[in-house]
Formats: structure tokens, sequence, C-alpha cells
């Protein structure tokens, strides 16, 4: 079964060790865990921790003023594979952490734990901090969401973006009313700055294409309320589904490629309609003024600022802030991919990763949960391709078939070899290898059940044709044989 | 006097005991039902929809009508063309035999024109066969073929398959040559399971004895509706003097103007189709099957299958950039390939083509079957005319 391996450094800070260590550091720990998804599959985790106190340069950057200066002093200090995690134990009266704060989980893939006192209570915080940092049981489970028996996974589990090769990004400026306002947007700027590092960070889990495109006179499906409290227009909650329809037809997505898209949309409500707020169930205007629909992209609509003068000539030029829309679009993003940081315990403070995107342990994340999503799509895939192939005996295996059917195999256990040595980069890229060919073969055209007759259908067709031209012939076949018999048995007779 | 005072302060204080046990009675019921719609909501973020119409010829009009009838209330509730698969076998709309080219009408005296201005065929006249139909559904097509024709669903996507044309028991025909069976059928919508491409699947047929299609399925999360049982027929509703043919069969009329009062945002549920059409104006027993669907019917909203209503969230967070951040230097630089610039060939030669002279067939000796059929010939005439007549042809 799978196996996924962490290794992990718990380095203790001077005057941090717990009292009742077992043995005297350096010394290796394993904790085991079985994540069981249904009655056949089961997952195990298995944090390799190896404690150890800090050497000199660490306890340099141990003593820095604040945990953003420990955490880029400690960076290149690290170790920097993917998947590994290094944990710094403060003493319990720091002043790294602010109070009330237990942890601090940095940019990278190491976080500081304020000490407990004993080792019990400093392996709890720990074991928090690798369900944070690394994976759940629940994020497992909404993986292998297929396997889970139904009823057990809410349906809002199952939203986040399936493991692809790639994925298209389109962003949309939709423009209803160009009459009144003529909307610039540097997008092409904006994509160089701001998205591309982002991408760029992502771009060990898929590829990413990036198109933009313009739409005049594209309406939204709903028409706003006019809330004179606010002299505002509304768009409430439950009216937002109704939102993306219309529009939909004519966002187009390239023609060649079969990723999925993902599409962006910024719209400038109409003069008439201006300004215009979301709101959320509870009635309070939306700050971001955006919404996300998952596995589909986010829309956000940008509201144009009134003119100085109300005589001001129309149509207004707009240039619109790329920075504030792009800090909404890549959230919305990091949502869709199912990275968001709501439900990290309140102890905790995470680092904000900057124009990065997203921390490295949040990369780790993703993989994580895709390697063994594509390691069960693999056999499954492989699965059910061997049981078509035993129900119609008679079909016709190409070589290049059974060519990718041997990687496929081939992959999927170099990968979950990989996984239980710790090694999370090749093993990612080994069940990426393993989905491509699995699909490649699973869905080869020449693989078509109706191309492929079965035995009862040749009997059913010939057998009406061919008995009853057959009955003469028998009969006449049979008189042959006796009357050869008769005449070999005559000449004995005639004397 | 001391008596009735307690009185009154014990009914106030009922009362009060009253209000607060309905307040939270209230409360109460709103979390549950908040909870329980969570729980019966579809788990779906996607929309297909497959409408097959498998007949041609000028007289079979009424299924293309049919099929037209079901494309434009999907259309209308939302999903959109990239999510449609639209297969029809023949071209009715500029057919030489239509008095009122470019339209199919649904109802008589030309009321409704379901063509429409903006219809999208993916799969047209002789391209719609049982082997493209299979493909698509199993996602095995070549890899040439362009993102219109494909069926692009994945896990969490609620397909409605539409099918109509002649049928009978247990198969349904296709362009007058060819024929799917149920157990065909049946077997690619499991093989659509194995690879997980619909969360739920609604399949509804309009032929003579539809029911002995959908007898055969064995996948999890299908739905199925049919316009007749087994051993009955599925009759057409009206005939338009001025086209000349029937216009719609019974059961896709009444579906048509039942989902004509469905908007997006209507809360109908599957228990509803089902009434549609009773015998009294079918004449034929619709019939559906639900033993293979989790949820229960009467949660099933019209719009899970006919229309694309979406999950939608409110963004809560947002990124934090910095914005004096200057150009970019990207860690996996790409490669500049450098290639050598391509010409396109010439595609069409015309001086070429029209002072071509034309191909010498090559001459092939006749086959097995022209010389069984001879040698057939020569020895009747020879039996019965008697060996004899041998020696004058050779």
């Amino acid at each position: 079964q799978v196996q996924l391996v962490v290794p992990m450094a718990v380095v203790f800070g001077p005057g941090s060790v717990p009292a009742d260590l077992p043995s005297p550091l350096p010394f290796r720990d394993v904790q085991e865990m079985e994540i069981s998804v249904n009655v056949r599959t089961s997952v195990t985790s298995r944090y390799e921790m190896h404690y150890r106190s800090a050497t000199g340069q660490e306890e340099a950057a141990l003593a820095a003023a604040t945990a953003q200066e420990a955490d880029a002093a400690l960076h290149p200090l690290q170790d920097t594979t993917l998947g590994s995690l290094t944990m710094y134990v403060v003493p319990e009266t720091t002043s790294l952490l602010p109070q009330g704060i237990n942890v601090y989980v940095g940019k990278h893939r190491s976080a500081l734990v304020r000490a407990g006192g004993s080792l019990a209570a400093l392996q709890a915080r720990l074991r928090e901090v690798t369900q944070v940092m690394s994976f759940t049981a629940s994020s497992i489970a909404a993986a292998l969401s297929d396997r889970v028996p139904d009823g057990q996974l809410s349906p809002d589990a199952r939203r986040y973006l399936k493991s692809s090769l790639g994925y298209e990004i389109t962003f949309s400026l939709l423009n209803p009313d160009p009459k009144s306002h003529t909307v610039d947007w540097d997008i092409e700027g904006a994509v160089n700055r701001y998205v591309k590092p982002v991408l760029d960070k992502l771009s060990l889990v898929a590829n990413f294409s990036v198109d933009s495109q313009i739409l005049y006179y594209a309406v939204l499906g709903v028409t706003p309320r006019y809330d004179k409290e606010s002299s505002s227009f509304l768009l409430s909650a439950h009216s937002l589904p109704h939102v993306i329809n219309p529009v939909e037809a004519r966002l187009g997505s390239s023609a060649a490629s079969l990723y999925p898209v993902l599409n962006f949309l910024l719209y400038v409500p109409e003069h008439s309609h201006s300004p215009l707020y979301i709101q959320d169930k509870d009635g309070a205007p939306v700050s971001t003024n955006a919404f996300h629909s998952p596995r589909w992209g986010g829309i956000m609509v940008y509201n144009v600022e009134a003119p100085a003068s109300p005589q001001a000539s129309l149509p207004l030029h707009v240039d619109v802030d790329m920075a504030r829309v792009m800090e909404v679009f890549l959230a919305q993003l990091r949502l869709l991919f199912g990275l968001s940081r709501e439900e990290v315990p309140p102890e905790f403070l995470l680092e904000s990763p900057g124009n990065e995107g997203l921390a490295d342990w949040e990369l780790d994340h993703l993989l994580w949960a895709h390697t063994v999503e594509n390691i069960a799509t693999v056999s499954t895939t492989l699965t059910s391709l061997a049981q078509l192939l035993d129900k119609i005996g008679n079909i016709v295996i190409k070589d290049d078939v059974a060519s990718e059917v041997y990687r496929a195999v081939a992959s999927v256990q170099s990968a979950v070899t990989k996984l239980s040595l710790g090694h999370l980069h090749a093993a990612f890229q080994a069940s990426k290898e393993a989905v491509t060919s699995s699909e490649r073969a699973f869905f080869d055209p020449s693989l078509l059940h109706l191309l492929y007759f079965p035995d009862d259908q040749k009997f059913a067709i010939y057998i009406p044709l061919f008995l009853p031209m057959a009955v003469p012939i028998l009969l006449s076949l049979a008189k042959i044989v006796r009357e050869t018999r008769l005449h070999k048995k005559e000449p004995t007779k005639m004397d | 006097m001391a008596a009735a005072m307690p009185g009154a302060s014990r009914a106030r204080a009922a009362a009060a005991l009253l209000l607060l046990l309905g307040c939270c009675g209230a409360a109460l019921a709103a979390g549950l039902q908040d909870q329980a719609e969570q729980f019966l909501r579809s788990g779906h973020t996607n929309n297909w929809a497959v409408l097959v119409c498998t007949s041609r010829f000028w007289f079979n009009y009424r299924h293309v009508a049919n099929t037209l009838s079901v494309y434009r209330s999907v259309k209308r509730l939302g999903i959109p063309d990239s999510h449609i698969v639209l297969m029809l076998a023949d071209d009715m709309a500029c057919n030489p035999r239509n008095p009122k080219p470019a339209t199919v009408f649904s109802h008589k005296n030309m009321e409704l024109n379901v063509y429409g201005d903006d219809v999208e065929v993916d799969y047209r006249s002789y391209e719609v066969t049982v082997e493209n139909f299979l493909r698509v559904l199993t996602g095995r097509i070549p890899p040439s073929t362009p993102r219109s024709k494909r069926l692009l669903s994945d896990d969490r996507s609620n397909i409605l398959i539409y099918m109509t044309g002649h049928g009978g028991n247990g198969f349904l025909k296709f362009q007058d040559s060819e024929e799917i069976t149920n157990v065909e059928l049946a077997d690619a919508f499991e093989q659509m399971w194995q690879k997980r491409r619909y969360n739920e699947l609604l399949f509804i047929i309009d032929t003579c004895q539809g029911a002995s299609m959908y007898e055969r399925f064995y996948s999890p999360n299908i739905m199925a509706l049919a316009s007749s049982q087994v051993g009955e027929d599925s009759l057409s509703h009206q005939p338009d003097l001025g086209i000349g043919v029937h216009l719609m069969d019974r059961y896709t009329f009444y579906v048509l103007e039942f989902l004509e009062e469905i908007h997006p945002a209507s809360q109908t549920n599957m228990n509803d189709l089902f009434q549609v059409c009773p015998k009294s104006l079918c004449v034929s027993t619709p019939g559906h099957r639900t033993d293979l669907f989790q949820r229960d019917p009467g949660n099933v909203l019209i719009t899970d299958f006919f229309g694309s209503v979406r999950k939608v969230e409110i963004t809560t967070e947002t990124l934090s950039l910095d914005r004096q951040v200057a150009g970019f230097e990207s860690k996996f630089p790409e490669e500049e390939l450098v290639t050598e610039p391509l010409k396109y060939a010439e595609q069409l030669p015309v001086a070429q083509i029209i002072h071509q002279k034309p191909k010498q067939k090559d001459w092939h000796p006749p086959g097995g079957f022209i010389l069984g059929l001879w040698a057939l010939i020569i020895m009747v005439f020879f039996k019965t005319y008697g060996i004899k007549h041998m020696k004058h042809v050779f």
C-alpha cells in the first residue's frame, strides 16, 4: 500500500530542551498513522523525526529580533528538498513569538515552535504543525474522493481542481458599456509582474498557459437592485450562480488544448449601474467585491470612481489598478487549488508568501495531494482497462498500447517506492508520467468495443444462414458414406 | 386580588418562555434546513448535454425537431454550446423539401421555430454513427478531433443524454443502416463510470419501445426516462399541413411545454418531469428508472441536468502583493527553440486540378463472389440442358 514518508528535523534552540527526553540528543523517532479511506484502501503516513540540538549558526539565527528575520536567516541552513520539514523549538519565554502565538510558520519549509514544558506537550504541538504543513487525513481523503463511500464526504469536499498536466488561465475584461467607459488595463505588464512569479512556483505542479481578452457588450445575467441607503447597486448572494451563464458562451477557449480552463473575469459595471457591490448571505457588502466558482474561475467587479464633476464628458477613461485586481485574482487562484488558510488553529501565525503567491510548504501540500490522486487514478484506470479486456476477449491490443501500459505500471511502482523513501519531487514526476501513459493507453481509439464482435453475435448471425444450407449437404454426405460402405461390403458378398 | 397577580405574571412568564422556545425552534429549524439543503444538493460543478437524433430522410422531420427543442431548452437554461454535443443525422432546415428554409418548427401553424439563429451542430449527417456516438461517450476519440466534438466531462459533471429516432425492443436504429443495442449502451455507460466521466447522468429516450433501452443499465447514478414501454409504440403529435410532415413526437412535445415553464432559478424537481405526458395525452405509457440513482428524485432539481446553475463562493481572502517589484526573471527560463520558417503547402492547386487527365483505373481480376456466381450459373445450365452442350462451348 501507499506509504507517505515525511522527513522531519526537530532542532532545539538554546534553553528549549525539555527535561524528559527518552535519550540524549541527537536521536531519531518514527511516528506512523494510518488514514483509512475505505474498507480496502488506506494510506499510512510516517513522520521520520530527527531530534538534534542547534548548531552555532542556527543559534545565532535564532537570536534575531523578529520571527521573520530568524526565518530568513535560517533558510540557507535548512534542508530544502521538497516534502521535508524543519521545526525549530524556541524556549517558552522567547520574544520571537508574540503573546498568544505558539507557532510561527515561515515562507519556506520551517516553523518556529514554542516549547511546551514536557516532551509530550511539544510532540502534540509538533503534530498540529505537521498537519498544517504537509497533509491531513481529510486532504488525502479529498484527493482520493472517488474511493470514499458516498455520504462520508460532504459534496463541497470535492471542489478543488483535479490534478492535471496543465491548466489554461484566461483573463477577460468585460465592458458592457463602452459608450460610457473606455477601460485600459495593462494586462501584459500585470501578468509579467504579478502572475508569472506565482505560476513559476507552480510550474513544478503543471504547465500553465495564460491568455487574455476584452469583451464588449457582455452583460451579467442578473439585474442588480438599487439600494437607497448606500445609493449603490447590490447583487445578492443567491443571484450570483446565475451571473456566469450568459457570459460563458462568449468566453471561448483554445481549440487545440484539452487542459481545464480557469477564467478570471473583471467586470466594469455600466454607468447606470455604478457603483455595484456584491452582498454576502448576511447582507453585508463583500470587501473584495469578488466571488469564485469551484473548478471554473472567478469574477471581480471593478467600480469606476464617480467623476469629479457631474458634467464630465462620456466616455470616461478608466485605468485599471492591476495590482488590486491581481491580489484578488491570485487569491482566487489559490482557493481554486485548495490552498486556503482558514482552517489553521488560532495560535498559529502564518507568514504571508508575498509576491511568490504561495509558501513552499503550500506547494508541498499540493504535491502530496496530487501525487496520491495520480497514483489512485492510475490504478483505477489500469484496473478498469484490464476488466474491459477480460470482458471482450478478442480485442486486439496494439504494440504501443501495450508498451504504454507497461510504462504506466513501472512508473506507478517507482512513484510508490519513492514516496516510501521520502523523495516527494521524484515521486510526483513519476506519478505524472504514470498518469500520462495510463490515459494514453486507456483512451486509445482502437479499443472501442464496438469493433470487436462478441462470440454470441457471431453465432447469431451465421447459424441461421448456414444451417439451412448445410442440411442438404450433410444429408448427401451421409448418403455418400452409406453408399461407399455398402459398396465395400458388396464384393465380399458376391463371390 | 392577590391570586390574580401571580396568575398574570405566570401567564406572562409562560408567554415569554413560549416565545423563547419559538425563537430557538426557528433558529434550530433554519440551521437544520441549511444542513439538509447542503446534504441534498447535488455535488456537480458543471453540466453537459449530448443530444442525438438518429434518423434521416424528410419524413423523420419530427426527430430532428425533437432534438432541437431539447437543445433550445438546454441552451435557454444556461448550458453553453461548448458543453453541448449536438448530433443531427440529417439537415431538415436546408432540406430541398422544406417549404420554409432555415426553419424547423415544433408547433403547427409555425408557431415556434426551434432552429433559431445560433444553433451549433457538432456531428452532422453521416457523421452520426454508432461508432462516433460511443467514441464521444467513452472518450476514445482520435487526437485530431476538435474540442467542440468532444465530451470533456469530469467526475463533477452532470450529463443529460437525449436520444430519439426509430427503435425497437432492445435497440435503436441509426441512419437506417445500423443499430445500437441496450447492452452496448450499458457497457458504454459503465466505461464512463469507471473513468469517472460523470457525476450523475440523466438518460431520456423518445422512440418506440424506449423502456427497453434502459433495462440493462448497471452503473450507479443513472436516472432514465423513456416515452413508451416495451411493446408500445411512441406516437407523433400533429402534422402541419403546410410543411407536410408530423412536426414532433408526443412525449417530447409535452416535455418541451413543461420545460418552457422552467427558468434558471426554478425549484421544480424530477417528480414533476415523471408526470409529464400521462397515458391520456401520450397514448403510450412513459416510464422511468431511478433505482440506480442515489438521491431521491424529489430532491433532484430540473436545472441540475437541464440548466447550469453553478456553485459560487464569496472570495474573502486576498493576497498582499508588493507593488514595487520590477521585471521578473523566471527561474526556469524558456529555451529559445531555433526553428526554420515554415511554408504552407499549396492547399488547392487549381491549375493542376482542372488540367489533369482522368486517372487510369487499374484492372482487377473478378473477385470470388463473381466467380462463384458464374460457376453456379454454368453448373445449373449444364445440369438442366445436359452435358452434351459442353462440346459446343469449348
